[in-house]
């Protein structure tokens, strides 16, 4: 196969991937807080996410009918071929998946309130880029929905205030995010760097698997911490009251300026959608994420 | 204790009012989608005496913008999960005076305002399990007609014939009764004592 060809087939499969099958750890983690939740009502919301689960797979439908913006990562071997070919077959893989998965289309210009229909538009899907040793090529993409989008926020913590600043900033805003980011959650929390990087590293770290805790035990502690204490604020799932709010917490930080503490707290519904493929030297293609079922 | 309801379009007002929140509602007949443009228009069609495409009285609204595919000439409703109804909250009091709907369909609860229109004029709001798009589109069972598509396809009005639509949890009741609200209040108290336990002074 033609390379840029190769490079949408890749694309368009971990997409339609991402929108139908939700992550092993994510369903687990649902069908464990089915089994543990004690409010009826609540329940009844993780009955409904799981049967719909099962629904999608079924139909090969996506989980959700907000199929999100989408975001891609790629992991680029320095000495990967055709790089150059990578965002352009991004788009054309956006393109194609919109009309034959379908995908809801969710890209409208700012200015003009008119949607693209194709799910492109300006920086749309968004790539980022990480340059790594080697001839691999890792693409990863997120359909990162509307709803928990909303209530991503940014800040600055008084430095003074350190870490005990961090966890009343992450539990103000799952309080006041409540029902609206489709909980349960996962909470991606990470400090450090700037405005920007704090929310970059935020939303990547959306990226790990709930079975993955940070490897420094001070941080892991701290995740442990913040995901007992968000489910201690009762929203439950879909904010009817409940003992899941979040599923699980992941956090990341970079060296701060002595001056600021920037601080994010990026969320994600329980249809946390990702989906993994490396295309290696040789030109094959391991699904890392997701068996290829077509 | 919860009770599980079903119940058939035209939904008359003496009905509505026997649901309490808690309660389970599975709604069959028509249902109507409308987000915030749909709602806009609808209410300034009212003001102007102009009929609405569709007769809204004793119908379920249903706060969606689907994933829809047309196959000859006729369209499929593939994944119809609920919206923010927050959005719409700013409308509904008078969408549900205007026009009778008794059921609204949505996610993430509404306010003050629209709870006090549901009690006076008998109306419920059923939350949907968000996300759950496909249990949703497995209701529905042919898609009547849309209007309003100058609208774009998430904002127009899709006339949806359901069976068994749900399980809507009763979150808002017709007696003033408001799960979301009463959760708010009860999270603000939690809050205090996770600063408790974490150590933070608020």
């Amino acid at each position: 196969m033609e390379a840029a060809k190769k490079l949408e087939e890749v694309a368009f499969n971990i997409l339609k991937q991402a929108v139908i099958y939700l992550p092993d750890d994510v369903r687990e983690a649902l069908k464990k807080a089915y089994a543990e939740e004690t409010s009826a009502t609540g329940k009844t919301q993780l009955k409904a996410i799981l049967d719909n689960i099962e629904l999608a797979e079924k139909y090969q439908a996506p989980v959700c009918q907000d199929t999100g913006t989408i975001i891609f990562y790629i992991k680029a071997g320095a000495k990967a071929k055709n790089l150059d070919k990578v965002e352009e077959a991004i788009t054309s893989a956006t393109r194609r998946a919109t009309k034959e998965v379908p995908l809801r289309p969710n890209a409208v210009d700012p200015f003009t309130g008119k949607n693209s229909g194709d799910n492109t538009g300006k920086y749309i899907p968004y790539t980022n880029w990480e340059i790594v040793p080697g001839e691999t090529l890792e693409m990863t993409v997120m359909t990162k929905g509307g709803g928990s989008e909303n209530v991503c926020v940014g800040g600055m913590i008084v430095p003074g205030e350190g870490i005990k600043g961090l966890k009343k900033f992450v539990i103000d805003a799952v309080v006041k995010a409540g029902a609206q980011p489709c909980p349960p959650n996962i909470l991606g929390i990470a400090m450090g760097g700037g405005a920007d990087i704090s929310m970059k590293l935020a939303k990547k770290a959306l990226l790990k698997p709930l079975t993955e805790h940070n490897p420094d035990p001070e941080i892991a502690k701290l995740e442990r911490e913040i995901f007992e204490a968000a489910n201690m604020t009762g929203i439950g799932p879909m904010g009817l009251g409940g003992k899941t709010t979040v599923l699980g917490v992941h956090i990341d930080y970079a060296y701060r300026h002595p001056a600021s503490f920037p601080a994010a707290v990026a969320f994600n519904c329980w249809a946390a959608r990702r989906a993994t493929a490396r295309i290696n030297a040789d030109g094959t293609v391991d699904y890392l994420t997701h068996k290829l079922k077509w | 204790m919860m009770a599980i309801y079903k119940l058939k379009t035209p939904i008359s007002e003496e009905d509505v009012r026997k649901l309490k929140v808690n309660d389970v509602l599975y709604v069959s007949g028509t249902i109507v989608t409308a987000r915030d443009q749909a709602h806009r228009r609808a209410l300034e069609f009212f003001k102007e005496a102009k009929p609405l495409p569709v007769n809204l009285e004793g119908l379920a609204v249903f706060h969606c913008g689907p994933v829809v595919s047309k196959e000859r000439d006729k369209w499929i409703a593939v994944a119809a999960g609920p919206t923010t109804s927050t959005r719409m909250d700013i409308f509904e009091d008078e969408f549900i005076k205007d026009f009778k709907v008794r059921v609204v369909i949505g996610k993430g609860g509404m306010g003050k305002k629209t709870t006090d229109a549901m009690a006076k004029y008998g109306a419920v709001y059923g939350a949907f399990t968000g996300g759950a798009a496909i249990l949703a589109a497995k209701a529905i069972k042919s898609v009547k007609s849309v209007e309003w598509l100058d609208l774009g396809t998430p904002e127009a009005m899709w006339i949806f014939e359901v069976e068994e639509f749900g399980p809507l949890a009763i979150a808002i009741d017709s007696h003033g009764n408001n799960i979301f609200m009463d959760v708010a209040k009860s999270v603000e108290e939690n809050k205090q004592k996770i600063y408790q336990k974490l150590g933070i002074t608020p």
